[in-house]
């Protein structure tokens, strides 16, 4: 997750613009060339999908496999290794740090891009092919060519901020994360009237921070909950910042456990994964109950 | 604006930064040496290790992923299949990193359980340093491409519409003539575009391959990892930066001309 392999617009709902029933794959009924080519193309279906379905499963199983390995060749199964997890006080450190910089970063991230985007949509149109391009860029600029800039930038911060600790990560995660939000926050400003709304607040006696709080962002919830899942999922998973900048964060602590305590280092990524996952299958249920909300 | 001046500090001035200087001096003298630097024999390999492992998990990410979403589009729209294969991918996309890396370790590391399932059937040793080295990243990276490209193509595919097949057999022609005349066409620019986008993500990788190589550099994100590690040797500190600057300057290629493509493609699907 903390890869650049995030390109894709998870959490953007795709339009289903697919022509119903017309590419029906249903064979008519007979024998015609027809109906056997398309039960050919069936079992080549179903023979793709289960062998896809092999390669992206078995790393996962492994994984549970290796995590619940007791010691020595013979030893019986065990869940030693996801006990370890809670008790060990080595792992509950990068945990919490790592938690700790998800909320802080969605709070930033939230609290810097709502208002520059309603205040671009209602004042500033002009510049908003330029916003979009700025929020993007961190999908081209690989994280690690920017953990290299980051690096003058921030001995700056530290000196002004008197600290060094691991929560200043957050403010690189800010940009990490751009993208995302500005997709998620964007089809969420696009679905609302943000004008006649904000004008009719505003003709009520309403100031601006009044309109944001309680107005704009009221109307899009659900925009607003997915950007956070969506911080909260990349923070967890981001190592190449943390890694370079020495801090511990949940992944590097991953990465180190794997030198010394193998089982326990695959049950946490299987955790962490987990945790992942859950996340975003809560933000495709988010994004269904948009969809449906949107068609009603 | 916040806005402008939170990015300005954050995104800008590092990229900024690295492109200026890749071109000075431990001193801040203005110099061509790093840029130099970069012909070096041990750096050349680095760049091509890098590009042909994006290249070949973007080709093999393409052609299996157009695959499985050719088999989704074909499907029920509405249907479970098509749920639950895009949700997966949304999920397995975003799916790389230490854990990533981890998870190919336990399947087909030294250890892991597909080694000792075919040692104990075959007697045959399939793990060894392949994992650890290019072959093993095609393959680790092939797992979050594959999903990717599901992603990014399936779209285009929806894009293709049913009456240009009818129109084709009216007209008298083969499932053949309509694959090679009309939809090959078609998906050609979006299917090339998704091949780009595919290798800019693997090329940007590092996480996954950080985790998985501990010792050595064999691409060029590696390579930053050292110079930026081992900053001792005088005169070659800024020689990460000119890593940098080759990779943003490659990325930035790959990315124009994936725009372009974007641009073709709108003609015919929307």
């Amino acid at each position: 997750m903390s890869d650049f392999s995030g390109l894709a617009s998870v959490g953007v709902s795709v339009p289903a613009n697919t022509p119903a029933g017309a590419k029906t794959t249903t064979a008519p009924a007979g024998g015609g060339p027809r109906a056997r080519r398309g039960r050919r193309f069936q079992a080549i279906r179903y023979a793709m999908l289960l062998l896809l379905g092999l390669f992206f499963l078995a790393p996962l199983f492994a994984l549970l496999e290796f995590s619940t390995r007791g010691t020595g060749l013979t030893a019986p199964r065990t869940l030693d290794p996801w006990r370890r997890i809670v008790t060990d006080p080595d792992t509950i450190s990068p945990i919490l740090a790592s938690l700790e910089l998800a909320v802080l970063t969605s709070v930033l991230a939230l609290a810097l891009m709502v208002p520059t985007m309603a205040w671009v949509r209602l004042r500033l149109p002009g510049i908003s092919r330029t916003v979009e391009f700025l929020c993007l860029l961190p999908l081209t600029i690989p994280a690690i060519v920017l953990v290299v800039g980051l690096f003058p930038v921030y001995s700056r911060v530290y000196r002004l901020l008197r600290t060094d600790s691991i929560l200043t990560l957050f403010f690189a995660y800010v940009v990490l994360v751009l993208p995302y939000v500005y997709r998620s926050l964007d089809a969420g400003l696009r679905a609302i009237d943000i004008r006649t709304l904000s004008e009719a607040a505003r003709s009520l006696g309403a100031g601006w921070p009044t309109v944001m709080v309680r107005i704009v962002v009221p109307n899009m919830t659900s925009a607003v909950l997915n950007s956070a899942l969506l911080c909260v999922a990349i923070v967890m998973g981001e190592y190449t910042i943390a890694s370079l900048f020495n801090y511990r964060n949940l992944q590097v602590a991953i990465q180190q456990l794997g030198l010394s305590d193998a089982n326990m280092s695959m049950a946490i990524s299987l955790a962490s994964l987990m945790f992942a996952f859950v996340l975003l299958l809560l933000l495709s249920l988010v994004g269904r109950r948009r969809r449906r909300q949107g068609m009603a | 604006m916040p806005f402008l001046t939170y990015v300005g500090i954050f995104l800008i001035v590092p990229t900024v930064i690295v492109v200026i200087a890749a071109f000075l001096d431990g001193e801040g003298r203005p110099t061509l040496g790093n840029v130099a630097e970069l012909r070096e024999g041990y750096i050349l390999r680095a760049f091509r290790n890098s590009i042909v492992v994006s290249a070949t998990s973007a080709l093999i990410g393409a052609v299996l992923g157009a695959l499985l979403a050719y088999v989704v589009a074909t499907g029920n729209p509405t249907g479970r299949l098509r749920r639950a294969v895009t949700s997966a991918c949304g999920v397995l996309a975003q799916f790389g990193g230490v854990t990533l890396a981890f998870a190919f370790i336990a399947t087909v590391g030294g250890q892991g359980l597909l080694t000792a399932a075919v040692q104990n059937a075959l007697g045959t040793d399939i793990s060894g340093n392949w994992l650890y080295e290019v072959k093993g990243l095609v393959l680790v990276y092939s797992y979050f491409q594959i999903p990717l490209m599901v992603l990014v193509f399936l779209p285009a595919l929806d894009g293709i519409r049913p009456q240009w097949r009818e129109a084709a057999e009216s007209l008298g022609g083969s499932t053949w003539d309509y694959w090679r005349q009309v939809a090959v066409p078609i998906l050609t620019p979006p299917f090339l575009g998704a091949l780009l986008l595919l290798f800019a993500n693997a090329f940007s990788a590092y996480a996954t391959a950080a985790a998985l190589i501990s010792q050595g550099a064999p691409i060029v994100p590696l390579q930053i990892r050292t110079a930026l590690t081992s900053e001792v040797l005088l005169g070659r500190e800024n020689v990460g930066k000119a890593l940098a600057l080759g990779m943003i300057v490659i990325v930035a290629i790959v990315m124009t001309l994936n725009s372009l493509l974007q641009k073709r493609s709108s003609r015919w699907l929307q």
